[in-house]
């Protein structure tokens, strides 16, 4: 690997690396087998999946250990730093986006689509001819009533208790910041657990709520638009605190591994921004999904 | 960026990596990186052309005689996924790959690998659409704009379809991301966000649109995906859901795309004007505000594709006003263009000659895009050949036309070596010619009444159809001129040598580097000097 020689004002450009074809492969054979997957296939579609699926993650163990590496040997400079500063604030604001085509589509069905069905406006004679009897509402599964009853779930039980916990890791994820700035390891090991620990805790909650929604409740992905939008929402949202309660369980490692310096530690500091981002977009969900 | 820490390399500088596999599979260089992406576009353009002539081939007569009506659909809808996602975006990527750390004084993109990563995402994305050629069902038929129900009505296509789209988006995300940190984090010291070259700019621009409608585009997609195979109801009207919302959605990714495909061209005619008119760009700041106006109002305007579905009267109002003030911004950069020639020393080399070529018929297209925003008119052209005329002037005599100018502006400054002047002027002539023959006709036919994406049509159209058909194939063939003489300048490497400076007057940092240009383009911080920027004003 590379051995850092004092030229001075030398830019930095990273060796080349298998790491990204490889990755090209894992997500091919991840979407194809998936593809085949959902059209029915068996067999072959399965293997593709899964080897694409373990494919990637050996890519991403390869590319991260490497970066890792490089970064302890102390290869990258401020502005390699900054490069990777500005590449998460902008695959944050790219998540955000993702986040916001799912909002877009509740907003949608409540403020327009839904009222239509029942005849609002322009949808007097739709109302009348298609849908005779739909009142507008919300909750709702359509004209059709698609999926069956369901009762939704109440924002000021399970849902407050988890706004809760994750806010409280928003907290606890400073504190271990601060305890990484002034250099106290022990306390910034505690911290970052209580953070995985509460991110944990959360993710329980979430399960138990998607069984009792299935199980008791009749609330399923198949439930109308609300069925849908509640399913999406929730459903990303778990998928993205999932991601990134592992992305702390691998920081916490690095942390306890004394990856980390007081002034140097973007690896940190990347993770507790996606984790703000993951509570920011809970809070959107709570107000939006649960309460409203 | 006043100090840099530093750190040399192990390949040190101007080493290409000795093996095929290590060079062009492993890639970290922004040079290798963009030769890949603009290779990958141009077999991507022939496919997707090919794809055109049998469209072509089909509507040369009337009635139904080479191929099935569904087989038809597919080809409209391939064709346009490929050119879009596979030929123009891909090429504009290369495009700012070879330039961009040229132009603001940098050895490289910001985050290399991931760069390497953005490219060999695409080949395999297109793999998967295009796999759905050979499948049963076939491709997707239902348009490129997938509409529900339509689209999900199809056969084994859809799955593949939507996950060959997520690949495409991951891939010009992160391509994004990787531009907008280059350009923010790796300037040379004295190169200003206002002293950029305005193709910088423009795809600073770009890449902030990318990352903010490519995501909107994968939840569009991912929604499609559960109604079709998880019961969710978002276009659903039975469930509460709406198909017209799948068109909110997708066209509020739509539209900033068509942005994403002409502001990288408005850089390119931006650079190329100045040099060969030997006079500074007029209107250097105007025209970052007007690419910034655009690239804004872009975002507010997503429903005028949508007049003719159902909208409340007010909202028709507002996207028609809307979409009209595009005309300003756009109005300013024309007016920049002629103003920069106006009263210059012009001369017409192959480069300059598609520039020109890109001001007039681009403009073309803009004025009938005028047309279309107003919402009585739009209802009777609505889905008729003059919207496929006016969105291929735009994009075939506005995007492609500027992706060939900027080939043949920067082309000796990659190989070292002059393309055949003589050729490239031909290819540009025929070029001008045969599109005009393709395109200017299906302004009549929309007009009268010829639907679009319809594989037969009424006897009365088939004149107009027999002039546009002839004009496709004349056109196609053309375009292999362009691949020899591309082919002729990198590989057999006839020509005359170029200089470092290329073009008489061409300015620029680009411009200071030996052609063809070293590996890695700049190893240490080069010095701005004010006076070797390509426009005016910089003394703000």
């Amino acid at each position: 690997m590379g051995q850092a020689t004092a030229s001075s004002n030398a830019y930095y450009v990273p060796h080349a690396s298998v790491w990204p074809i490889v990755g090209s492969v894992a997500l091919f054979l991840l979407m194809s087998g998936a593809a085949t997957l959902l059209n029915g296939g068996s067999g072959m579609g399965l293997l593709k999946f899964w080897l694409g699926f373990a494919i990637l993650i050996f890519m991403f163990f390869g590319w991260f250990g490497a970066v890792i590496k490089e970064s302890l040997q102390g290869l990258y400079n401020s502005q390699v730093d900054v490069s990777f500063r500005m590449g998460m604030v902008w695959f944050i604001f790219s998540e955000v986006m993702f986040f916001a085509a799912f909002f877009g589509a509740l907003y949608y069905a409540r403020i327009f689509s839904i009222p239509w069905l029942g005849g609002e406006g322009d949808g007097f004679a739709t109302n009348q001819l298609l849908h005779q009897g739909y009142e507008a509402a919300w909750p709702t599964n359509g004209p059709d009533n698609v999926g069956g009853f369901f009762e939704t779930i109440p924002a000021w039980g399970i849902p407050l208790l988890n706004t809760l916990l994750l806010l409280t890791s928003g907290l606890t994820i400073t504190l271990a910041h601060w305890a990484l700035k002034v250099g106290q390891r022990g306390a910034l090991i505690f911290w970052m657990s209580a953070t995985i620990v509460l991110g944990i805790i959360f993710l329980y909650w979430q399960a138990y709520e998607y069984v009792h929604a299935y199980q008791d409740l009749g609330l399923t992905l198949g439930s109308g638009i609300y069925g849908s939008t509640f399913f999406m929402l929730t459903g990303f949202h778990g998928l993205h605190v999932t991601l990134g309660t592992i992305m702390l369980i691998v920081i916490l490692f690095r942390c306890m591994a004394g990856h980390f310096t007081k002034e140097n530690h973007f690896a940190f500091e990347a993770v507790a921004w996606y984790w703000h981002f993951v509570d920011v977009v809970w809070l959107g969900l709570f107000v939006f999904v649960y309460v409203l | 960026m006043a100090t840099y820490a530093t750190t040399d390399h192990h390949e040190d500088h101007d080493h290409k990596p000795s093996g095929f596999f290590e060079r062009w599979f492993m890639s970290t260089n922004h040079k290798d990186i963009g030769t890949l992406y603009l290779v990958f576009s141009l077999i991507m353009f022939f496919i997707g052309g090919a794809m055109a002539l049998v469209i072509r081939a089909e509507l040369f007569q009337p009635g139904l005689q080479l191929v099935e009506p569904d087989f038809f659909n597919s080809m409209t809808t391939v064709h346009a996924l490929v050119m879009i996602f596979g030929a123009v975006m891909p090429a504009f990527v290369g495009l700012a790959n070879w330039m961009i750390p040229m132009m603001v004084g940098a050895p490289d993109m910001a985050l290399p690998r991931m760069n390497n990563w953005s490219f060999w995402i695409m080949p395999f994305a297109f793999a998967l659409l295009l796999s759905t050629l050979f499948m049963e069902g076939g491709a997707p038929a239902g348009g490129w704009t997938l509409y529900p129900p339509l689209s999900i009505q199809g056969g084994n296509n859809v799955a593949f379809v939507i996950f060959a789209v997520h690949m495409m988006g991951i891939s010009s995300i992160m391509g994004a991301i990787n531009i907008i940190a280059t350009i923010l984090n790796m300037r040379a010291p004295g190169m200003d966000l206002l002293k950029m070259p305005v193709f910088v700019w423009t795809w600073l621009i770009t890449a902030f649109l990318l990352i903010a409608v490519m995501p909107v585009l994968a939840g569009a997609v991912t929604m499609l995906l559960t109604d079709k195979f998880f019961g969710t109801s978002f276009f659903s009207a039975a469930g509460g859901g709406d198909p017209v919302m799948f068109q909110h959605i997708f066209w509020f990714f739509g539209h900033p795309e068509v942005y994403i495909m002409i502001l990288p061209a408005f850089g390119i005619v931006s650079e190329i004007i100045p040099t060969f008119s030997r006079k500074p760009l007029f209107g250097y700041q105007a025209m970052v505000y007007a690419t910034a106006s655009i690239a804004f109002l872009s975002f507010i305007v997503w429903a005028h594709h949508m007049f003719t579905v159902g909208m409340p009267l007010g909202g028709q109002l507002f996207f028609m006003y809307a979409t009209m003030l595009i005309a300003v911004p756009t109005g300013v950069k024309v007016f920049n263009w002629v103003a920069t020639m106006w009263r210059g020393s012009m001369t017409f080399e192959t480069p300059m000659l598609f520039a020109v070529g890109f001001v007039i018929l681009f403009t073309i297209g803009g004025f009938s895009g005028l047309m279309l925003a107003i919402v009585p008119a739009d209802f009777q052209y609505h889905d008729t050949y003059f919207v496929v005329a006016h969105f291929h002037y735009v994009l075939v005599t506005g995007a492609i036309f500027s992706i060939m100018a900027a080939v043949y502006y920067w082309l000796p400054k990659w190989t070292g070596r002059m393309y055949n002047e003589t050729l490239g002027k031909w290819h540009f002539w025929l070029s001008t010619i045969t599109v005009n023959i393709l395109f200017f006709p299906q302004h009549f036919l929309g007009l009268a009444g010829m639907p679009r994406r319809i594989p037969d049509y009424n006897p009365a159209f088939a004149d107009f159809n027999v002039i546009s058909s002839v004009g496709g194939f004349a056109f196609g063939i053309t375009q292999l001129l362009f691949a020899w003489i591309v082919i002729d300048c990198c590989l057999r490497k006839r020509g005359a040598k170029a200089t470092s400076g290329v073009w008489e007057s061409a300015k620029g940092l680009e411009w200071t580097l030996a052609s063809p240009a070293p590996y890695h383009s700049f190893t240490t911080p080069p010095k701005i000097d004010d006076r070797m920027l390509a426009h005016g004003d910089v003394s703000h």
